[in-house]
């Protein structure tokens, strides 16, 4: 005769699940990593000649934090605020000024030739700069980047950067590239 | 009507518990896949920089990290008030990166070690001094895929 199955008593489950669920909860975090990627420039040859790469002086926007967190680029004393235009102005050139950098002629794979900008901008701080500055200027450069992305992405594909799939994104990081040379360190000021 | 009938008067009926744990173990997974372990304790107070063009990290499982600040209140007595680097679970000097990202480096698979990314958790009060020091060593290294770590401001 079949004897009826006992039941095994799963009233303590719960208890063993809540005391891993709350194991989990203490151990773990949950944030995300979010920041500003760089690639730093790799550490020059010691044997090789130090040759410095003549650019041509309008090409070049140097923006220098000092040890009070003031801000001047190309020259200006700005706010952080204005920083963004400046920029954008000083990459796109839209009124082809002598003073403004040049474009070159370039073919870019899988698309057509078009006049990219050769404007680098030239990040350089004192020992005495904060951080919290330092990265302001950082996300304010990148922010001015971006939009020229999204301007040129809405004139030639008719969407903004972060829509378009990954061929027609490459192409638009070719045409406009984020040009940031973080110098090496020039002065070792106080503090 | 008999079918009807009150058979008695009975208490409120037991409520089943049953389906407690399956719902306890659900949202037990829930946390165990969109969590990671905490690695390491921190010796620094450090409050992020805020930034709005923040991109996220894609692959954490790269990343090395440095952690730049003052450290807490109950190290303040032995180390100072100074901005400090940690690397993993003690107090560094900067010499010690370059045995640091060689550990690092070790550690990942063959393939991954160019794409290693070096995350600075940098204190927003930092002098940009320790931080110039560290990205020329980090530089010395060729450890070149930095990530200054940032909140997204709103």
């Amino acid at each position: 005769m079949a004897r009826p199955i006992q039941e095994i008593n799963a009233g303590s489950m719960a208890d063993i699940a809540f005391l891993l669920l709350i194991f989990f909860l203490m151990v773990t975090t949950m944030d995300v990593e979010t920041g500003l990627q760089r690639r730093l420039p790799p550490m020059p040859d010691e044997n090789q000649k130090q040759d410095d790469v003549k650019i041509n002086k309008r090409n070049i926007m140097v923006v220098l934090l000092n040890d009070y967190d003031r801000l001047f680029a190309g020259g200006d004393l700005l706010d952080i605020s204005q920083l963004k235009e400046k920029t954008k102005e000083f990459l796109s050139n839209p009124t082809n000024s002598e003073h403004l950098p040049e474009r070159e002629i370039k073919h870019i794979e899988g698309w057509q030739e078009y006049a990219v900008s050769k404007g680098v901008i030239s990040l350089q701080n004192t020992r005495g700069t904060s951080y919290k500055a330092y990265l302001a200027v950082q996300n304010e450069l990148v922010k001015a980047v971006n939009e020229i992305r999204d301007e040129f992405a809405i004139q030639h594909f008719g969407k903004p950067y972060i829509s378009l799939d990954e061929q027609k994104q490459k192409i638009v990081r070719e045409a406009v590239p984020q040009f940031i040379s973080e110098a090496e360190p020039k002065d070792t000021g106080k503090r | 009507m008999a079918k009807f009938s009150k058979k008695g008067s009975k208490g409120a009926p037991a409520l089943s518990t049953a389906s407690l744990p399956d719902i306890v173990f659900m949202i037990l997974f829930f946390f165990m896949v969109s969590t990671t372990m905490r690695q390491t304790d921190r010796l620094v107070n450090v409050l992020l920089p805020e930034a709005t063009e923040v991109a996220k990290l894609e692959r954490k499982d790269l990343a090395a990290y440095i952690y730049i600040g003052t450290p807490i209140l109950s190290r303040q007595a032995q180390y100072g008030t100074d901005a400090r680097i940690q690397l993993n679970d003690s107090f560094k000097t900067i010499d010690d990166i370059r045995d640091f990202i060689a550990a690092e480096r070790e550690t990942r698979s063959e393939a991954d070690r160019s794409f290693m990314t070096v995350t600075l958790k940098a204190d927003e009060n930092v002098r940009m001094g320790i931080i110039t020091d560290i990205k020329q060593e980090l530089r010395r290294t060729s450890a070149l895929r930095i990530m200054y770590s940032a909140r997204r401001a709103e």
